[in-house]
């Protein structure tokens, strides 16, 4: 097992920067997530740990041990490729020996170590099989098998489940995350589907255009985004963003949102500014709330243990509310719509996350005169 | 049927051309010597049918057969594995992902073009002459070199130079093959500190195998079929010493230059015997190395 630090590491194609001053510090045995959207710059970072990708800039270390001149097959670390990467030549069991073979390892080690895997990932009846005649769950574990043979110290998986069906994903994530328990090795994971990196990460890394947007557990991404990108990516159905414009009235700040009556915002500091407040659909209440309004619903998708209301407000604006169970609402109806203080996150013009002073939930006090 | 000569009349329309060549310029012919190769035809006097004659006589009693037959062998047991080797190394360098990568291409395709032409043969007779530029780039070096094209020894060995030098066609499919090996198989074995020599090995010659028994047979039949390098390059005799007599060469000359026509014609269904056998053969061996990503077992 290893830990594995990044400092002010920096990647460029020519003229063209696509990463730079990226700073990371990965602990020993973490299940650590990178998560970001496409082009975001997760997979090249995975790559230049891997040795796969030179860096331009800055260094890494694993093990406390710089690698930036040590090629892939000595940084002591295996990878899982998102296309499973198996020489379709030849059998399972001689995939899974292949890289062994590299090291001139006695033949009884590879067997031993070959066998082991096949029954960790219970492929055993699988051995004789070329990779054509698996399914897609199998190879899977044909692949993660190869990576368990090499006993590394670091584990890296390049968006190994994006090629599964839905079914088998969530399979395979329990698997995956059972291995990790059971193997005890740090583990780097990229992935662009935030329910993945939510379910399996100790800590998440949220990459934006080759730059840490936030690193933090599940929970803390969750319940705390830093930034507007955070609180946007994270968490599905999406967050609601209500633009709002807030101005001083004595010692309070009124925030004026479309669609909604002015309400004071306890706490926070800011002036004459404009902001942007969030909600989670499920912190949006339909019936009411401490700030409330009226909508239509436009739509109502069922999804069985949740119900989905798509509600337009007077400006406009759709919000999105999540709805334990079925509820008996229907498009076209007109509901009361509402937020309560406590559950809204607050982002300054520049995105970053302020936080109220009071973190005590104040009843709001709707003002006269409506947005 | 209205409909259907109405659907399908402009398919037929845009195959006729073909099927017109096809029938009278390849089918027609190919009928005729199969039934001249039975017949003594001097192209003067009507054909008369002799048997089995002529295969008797050419498995029997002529030598010069068998001797083309050795000069052809030999001709394909070099000219094809150096083709393919040259082929492969060049597609290799090429896959490397150069800058201009369409410019070498072509640079490297063009003695493919110009292979077949007479124009080349000229200039390999004249490269590979007592005092051509081999010689003169050896004794620029202190070396003696050996008269090429006249010393029975070496003759055919030039124009196993000028087969690897057209390697352009089989790199070509050789890059296509390459490009098709995907590339996280490479980063894979990378990863796990698989040498250079054995990701070639283990990794690129067994998928590249469907490129390799594809170029292999192609180049095959190819080789059997060398005539123009050979006949221009000897003067048209399989000269010094029937080293150059390649198949081909000996069938023209039985054909056009001695007027035997019905042997000729023999002659040309035992090449293509000869190449059916060869072809039969790789497909027969290909289960035994080639190794296609999509079959099913």
């Amino acid at each position: 097992m290893a830990g594995l630090t990044l400092r002010n590491v920096g990647k460029s194609y020519g003229a063209l920067q696509i990463m730079q001053g990226l700073n990371l510090d990965i602990h020993d045995g973490e299940f650590l997530v990178l998560v970001g959207p496409s082009g975001c710059g997760k997979s090249t970072l995975l790559r230049m740990i891997a040795g796969l990708e030179d860096i331009t800039d800055g260094t890494i270390a694993i093990g406390g041990k710089v690698v930036n001149d040590l090629p892939a097959s000595r940084r002591e670390l295996s990878m899982v490729f998102q296309s499973y990467a198996l020489y379709p030549h030849m059998t399972v069991a001689k995939n899974l020996a292949f890289g062994l073979q590299n090291f001139r390892m006695p033949r009884s080690e590879v067997e031993r170590r070959v066998a082991e895997a096949a029954r960790i990932l219970q492929i055993e009846p699988l051995m004789d099989r070329k990779p054509r005649q698996l399914s897609g769950g199998q190879k899977q574990r044909v692949a993660i098998g190869r990576a368990i043979v090499r006993e590394p110290k670091l584990f890296l998986f390049d968006e190994p489940l994006s090629n599964l069906d839905a079914e088998l994903r969530v399979q395979m994530r329990a698997e995956l995350a059972s291995l990790y328990a059971r193997l005890g090795t740090t583990m780097i994971y990229v992935t662009h589907d935030q329910v993945e990196a939510m379910t399996m990460a100790s800590r998440i890394v949220v990459l934006r255009a080759g730059k840490i947007e936030q690193v933090g557990t599940p929970q803390e991404l969750y319940t705390r985004p830093q930034n507007l990108f955070v609180a946007g990516f994270i968490g599905s159905p999406k967050i609601n963003m209500l633009a709002a414009e807030v101005r001083a009235d004595g010692e309070r700040s009124l925030a004026r949102v479309a669609g909604f009556a002015d309400f004071a915002l306890p706490g926070l500091a800011t002036r004459d500014s404009r902001l942007t407040l969030c909600v989670r659909p499920g912190a949006l209440h339909v019936g009411g709330g401490e700030v409330a309004s009226e909508g239509t619903i436009r739509l109502v998708e069922y999804l069985g243990n949740e119900t989905l209301l798509h509600v337009a407000l007077a400006s406009g604006q759709v919000l999105l509310a999540s709805i334990y169970g079925q509820a008996s609402y229907r498009a076209g109806q007109t509901v009361p719509v509402g937020f309560d203080l406590a559950d809204l996150h607050y982002f300054d013009a520049s995105g970053q996350r302020l936080e109220p002073e009071m973190p005590a939930p104040v009843p709001a006090q709707a003002v006269s005169g409506s947005a | 049927m209205k409909r259907f000569i109405a659907r399908n009349a402009p398919g037929y329309i845009f195959l006729l051309p073909w099927f017109l060549g096809f029938f009278l310029l390849a089918l027609g012919p190919i009928l005729a010597s199969l039934y001249l190769s039975f017949t003594r035809y001097d192209m003067v006097n009507a054909p008369r049918w002799i048997g089995l004659g002529n295969y008797e006589y050419m498995f029997m009693r002529d030598r010069r057969f068998w001797k083309a037959l050795e000069v052809t062998f030999h001709y394909v047991v070099l000219a094809v594995p150096a083709r393919l080797v040259m082929a492969l190394a060049v597609a290799m360098l090429l896959d490397k992902g150069l800058r201009s990568i369409g410019l070498y291409r072509a640079i490297f395709y063009l003695p493919s073009l110009l292979g077949a032409s007479i124009a080349i043969a000229i200039l390999w007779r004249q490269l590979f002459d007592a005092n051509g530029v081999v010689n003169q780039a050896l004794a620029s070096l202190g070396i003696q070199g050996p008269e090429w094209l006249t010393n029975p020894d070496t003759s055919l060995y030039t124009l196993v130079v000028l087969a690897m030098w057209q390697f352009g066609s089989p790199m070509l499919i050789f890059l296509a093959g390459l490009r098709g090996i995907p590339r996280d198989l490479y980063e894979a074995a990378e990863i796990d500190g698989t040498p250079r020599w054995r990701q070639f090995t283990r990794i690129t010659l067994p998928l590249l195998a469907p490129v390799i028994f594809f170029n292999l047979v192609l180049q095959t039949i190819d080789a059997f079929k060398t005539f123009s390098s050979a006949f221009i390059i000897s003067n048209g005799t399989g000269a010094p010493a029937d080293s150059m007599l390649f198949y081909t060469v000996y069938l023209f000359n039985e054909a056009f230059k001695f007027f035997r026509m019905g042997y000729a014609s023999a002659l040309a269904w035992v090449l293509l015997i000869i190449i059916a056998i060869f072809t039969a053969a790789a497909f027969l061996t290909s289960k035994y190395w080639v190794h296609y990503e999509n079959e099913r077992d």
